[in-house]
């Protein structure tokens, strides 16, 4: 099994990879922090990777993003993709507009770019699964993180067309949408007092759902339906609400 | 394009915090560390301090109320294995559990494991855990080949049995005090498979139970025992026993874990339930003595398939008492305890009775020596701490010790008298490290 993960230095990739080194996979990881990258690296190994090789982070670059998934596969065959990269700004409702374009560009614009990279390849090869990490924050944004959460709307709305083009070709595509997940992205919430779920269970869900092939899954399953409640309330409610 | 720097969060956050004892739930200061090489920034900028694994140590070991906590279970990837020697290099934040899950298949296991395999390696180290094979491998420090201390003077010392022996023989047992352990090296043992070959043999009265294991330590590399607290010194209990299997493989063994959802009103251990418990549960077992073949996690963790059991104790919580006396006046101190337990009418669902092996202690602090230890577990009540005072003078005139790692409420002047190698421990402390024992039994 070989597995290619972008933003591999998140918590949830990281457990995902963890689960699937036990089975002895083969990884190509791609990540902006090299040294905590190198960690990772030597951790999966141990835990039974046969390989690990680790890409030159490259984000942004259409042309970059198209060179590696060629040169990925090139080297061999890849199972599976995970793009797991994001960026959640505290304060959306006061940020400066540079840092609301790094918003969009790192949640939504990159995880797309690399999605339809690998897309095109693993069309004509018949096979493949393309797991993209969205956010319970892309079926509702609010005030506390809008932009990042219309971000990651996107990707939901992305991922449903790109599943629509790759019916019938072999091709899985997952998308994920953990709910607050306690990781360093998150630590205001816990000192708040929020229960949040650990990157393990987000992982194991993650983990099942790529085997299993499920469109769309959210992590841990409650996020289903409290999403379907608020995403169906009224927006004199909604407005209200101090979330 | 160039991201902006991530925000760094440090410093309030306060939330509660409990050790598995449960006895209060004081605000810290929690600071999560992920990255092994950012320890040291992390320590200048707060202290003091302590480490805090997986919060399973049942007093104030890992507590610093309204202080600085070094949460470490961030810390948990490995970092190197060679399959031919069993050396596993590993961050402290590491939990037992995936070492024995990953390295078993691969016919390697650590040599120690405690009576749950929630905890951390830094854990295991700073209270130098044992378990039920004390008397064949000692202590979880007696494996531990080097660590690394990151200090809150910016120091990264390396340590261990041929490196800094005196900071290692500290740090062993040493409650977090000496400095941050951030990863250690691990001697693993080989071994077979995970099935064992268990017997239990149900026995009453303490001589029975101390023939039974001095006849069985030869044989028999785990050794423990259940008893019946409420029956006092005429005490009846099942003495446990386990080696590795010789070829025989039991049935297959699946997880089966339950949790306690809520944390009831009032203790569910008390003097209404503890005797008809104790009752059930002695007849109960007694109909399955014999030998059979089990898998290594039910027999060496048979509290890890109720997670979240500390919340039978309400929300009071409970105190561990786990002393240690030696073997020559075993007999008479344990005959004296249980007497004193019983009359008490406390107690716990889950008394253990266990003899340690004659090994010289791997830490300055370490608790385990030669002689026979007695855990129980008591609910927060007016007449437990009374009985506490009685149990102490027995443990001290034996020359016994109590378990730090369980401890919550021993008096200084025991501890004192207890743990001879205190002064010399004082000089290896690193000023910036403090927790509630720390200040409770030494001073600082």
């Amino acid at each position: 099994m070989r597995i290619v993960v972008i933003g591999a230095t998140s918590a949830i990739a990281e457990h995902c990879c963890r689960l699937w080194a036990v089975e002895g996979a083969d990884f190509v990881l791609m990540a902006r922090d090299s040294a905590k990258l190198e960690k990772i690296a030597a951790d999966l190994t141990v835990r039974g990777a046969k390989s690990v090789s680790l890409a030159t982070p490259e984000f942004f670059d259409p042309a970059a993003i198209k060179a590696f998934a060629d040169a990925t596969l090139a080297g061999g065959a890849v199972d599976i993709v995970l793009i797991a990269h994001g960026w959640m700004p505290l304060g959306q409702d006061a940020l400066d507009i540079a840092s609301a374009e790094q918003v969009l560009q790192i949640n939504a614009v990159s995880p797309v770019l690399f999605a339809e990279a690998f897309a095109g390849p693993f069309a004509q090869a018949r096979r493949g699964t393309i797991a993209i990490i969205g956010s319970v924050a892309g079926d509702v944004t609010r005030r506390a993180n809008y932009i990042y959460g219309g971000a990651k709307s996107l990707l939901t709305r992305y991922a449903q067309g790109l599943d629509h083009r790759l019916f019938g070709s072999g091709v899985k595509v997952v998308l994920i949408k953990p709910g607050p997940t306690d990781t360093p992205m998150t630590t205001h919430m816990k000192a708040a007092g929020q229960r949040l779920a650990t990157p393990e269970q987000v992982a194991q869900i993650t983990v099942d759902a790529i085997r299993r092939g499920k469109t769309t899954v959210y992590a841990p399953g409650l996020w289903r339906w409290i999403m379907l409640i608020v995403r169906h309330l009224p927006r004199p409610i909604l407005n209200r609400l101090p979330i | 394009m160039q991201r902006p720097a991530p925000v760094v969060y440090s410093g309030a956050n306060m939330r509660p915090v409990s050790s598995w004892g449960r006895l209060g739930a004081a605000p810290h200061d929690v600071v999560e560390l992920t990255d092994r090489h950012a320890v040291a920034p992390a320590l200048a900028g707060h202290h003091p301090g302590i480490a805090h694994g997986l919060g399973r140590s049942y007093g104030d070991a890992c507590l610093n109320a309204g202080g600085v906590l070094w949460r470490t279970v961030g810390l948990d990837r490995f970092i190197a294995f060679d399959p031919d020697t069993g050396r596993l290099t590993c961050e402290a934040g590491v939990v037992l559990r995936d070492i024995s899950r990953l390295m078993i298949p691969r016919a390697w296991n650590l040599p120690v494991v405690p009576g749950t395999q929630w905890v951390t390696v830094g854990g295991a180290i700073a209270n130098d855990v044992h378990g039920k094979n004390h008397h064949v491998v000692g202590t979880f420090g007696e494996h531990v080949r080097r660590l690394r201390l990151v200090r809150t003077t910016g120091e990264t010392i390396d340590c261990g049995p041929d490196q800094n022996p005196e900071l290692f023989a500290a740090t062993v047992g040493g409650l977090g005090l000496t400095g941050l352990i951030t990863e250690a090296e691990l001697q693993l043992r080989p071994i077979g498979g995970p099935w064992l070959e268990a017997e239990t043999v149900a026995f009453s009265g303490l001589d029975d139970f101390f023939a039974l294991s001095d006849e069985s330590e030869a044989a028999w590399e785990h050794t423990v025992s259940w008893i019946d607290c409420t029956s006092g010194s005429s005490v009846r209990g099942l003495f446990m026993r386990a080696r590795p299997s010789s070829g025989g493989t039991g049935r297959p063994w699946h997880e089966r874990s339950r949790r306690i959802p809520i944390t009831p009103p009032v203790s569910m251990v008390n003097g209404l339930s503890l005797r008809p418990f104790n009752a059930l549960y002695y007849c109960l077992s007694r109909r399955r003595t014999g030998v059979r073949v089990v898998h290594y996690e039910p027999f060496l963790f048979p509290l890890d398939s109720i997670l979240d059991w500390n919340r039978l104790y309400g929300p009071k919580g409970f105190f561990q008492y786990q002393s240690v006396v030696p073997r020559a006046g075993a007999l008479g101190a344990t005959r004296d305890m249980l007497d004193a337990i019983a009359r008490s009418g406390e107690g716990s669902f889950l008394a253990v009775l266990k003899t340690f092996g004659a090994r010289p202690p791997a830490g300055l602090l370490s608790f385990p020596r030669e002689g026979a230890t007695l855990a129980l577990d008591f609910r927060n009540s007016r007449a437990a701490s009374g009985l506490f005072a009685r149990l102490d003078e027995i443990v001290q005139a034996a020359g016994g010790r109590l378990y730090p790692a369980k401890d919550a409420r021993m008096p200084r002047a025991l501890y004192e008298a207890t743990y001879p190698n205190l002064a010399a421990f004082a000089a290896h402390r690193d000023p910036g490290m403090s927790s509630g024992l720390s200040r409770r039994l030494m001073g600082s």
